[in-house]
């Protein structure tokens, strides 16, 4: 894999395209980028095996399915040292409100993703699940009030 | 309202994004065509918005990435709207998002390596409009990237 990833006009099209919509069939996306099907499915399926398209995300409303609150948490570690990364870690995925998990430098050693219900299944969370986890320390805590994903240097 | 059977539904889908309809019913334990009418009135009514494509930038050669909290100067009466149309004309950035805490805003920035961090963060980043305060967090590694919510 030391070889850089190459793509050209059509691959950028096709990546954009399906992250809009990835349940685009290889027809509609050949049409869209003036491919025939076949063409188009080995283009998607290339980019694939390379490693570039890793999977999918559902992109639901999490509004109307009744978590109305996003918070995003940067946890410090205490007592550096003493507390196994991997313990916090394998704990810290296994709560299902939280729904992604990044080790990161800097401030914090963790930065987590929660959607809560509203703020007092939220308060709940933070107080029952993350504040009990092994090693925290210090949380810091923002409320997500907007969100906006770009399509990125392609 | 939902009920169990598109909880259900969406729960399977959740898990695999990627299940062919006939599997998602199977798992569902539905039949093709209740689960196909389901699936249908639950993007009606916007809950299902769609799927999208995950991209692994370090495949294409972007090692970096960085998390960037932004306390804006609010005496500015544009502050917000003037500094996020000017972080959208940077192609590195992949997400803009706005807090209500500390901090004001997050952008997430992707670099080839350090140095093109360097270059990125000195000439698009600190000359955004607004900034009053910023600090950087680099991502190490992504321990849980799935997104679920527990229905």
């Amino acid at each position: 894999m030391s070889d850089r990833i190459v793509l050209d006009d059509t691959d950028r099209a096709i990546l954009r395209l399906l992250m809009e919509d990835a349940d685009l069939s290889a027809s509609a996306l050949g049409k869209k980028v003036g491919l025939s099907q076949p063409a188009a499915w080995r283009r998607a399926q290339r980019l694939q095996e390379q490693g570039v398209l890793t999977g999918r995300r559902l992109d639901l409303d999490l509004a109307k399915l009744g978590f109305g609150v996003t918070v995003f948490l940067g946890v410090k570690l205490g007592t550096k040292g003493r507390v196994s990364l991997a313990d916090f870690e394998r704990a810290v995925s296994a709560i299902p409100e939280v729904q992604t998990v990044e080790h990161v430098l800097g401030l914090y050693d963790y930065r987590l993703r929660v959607a809560a219900r509203d703020i007092a299944d939220f308060e709940r969370v933070l107080r029952r699940r993350i504040m009990t986890l092994p090693g925290v320390g210090n949380v810091d805590a923002n409320v997500l009030l907007s969100e906006e994903r770009l399509a990125g240097p392609i | 309202m939902l009920d169990d059977t598109d909880r259900r539904i969406l729960r399977q889908l959740q898990a695999d994004p990627t299940l062919s309809r006939p599997d998602l019913a199977e798992r569902a334990g539905l039949n093709a065509a209740t689960c196909w009418r389901r699936l249908e009135r639950l993007r009606e009514r916007g809950v299902l918005r769609g799927s999208r494509a995950v991209i692994d930038w370090s495949a294409l050669g972007y090692t970096v990435e960085v998390s960037l909290r932004i306390t804006l100067d609010k005496t500015a009466p544009r502050a917000f709207e003037e500094f996020a149309g000017a972080a959208r004309q940077i192609p590195e950035v992949l997400e803009i998002q706005t807090f209500l805490g500390q901090v004001d805003v997050r952008l997430g920035l992707i670099a080839r390596d350090l140095a093109h961090y360097q270059t990125l963060y000195r000439e698009r980043i600190l000359t955004l409009p607004h900034i009053a305060d910023l600090e950087a967090l680099m991502h190490v590694a992504r321990i849980k990237t799935d997104e679920t919510v527990p229905l």
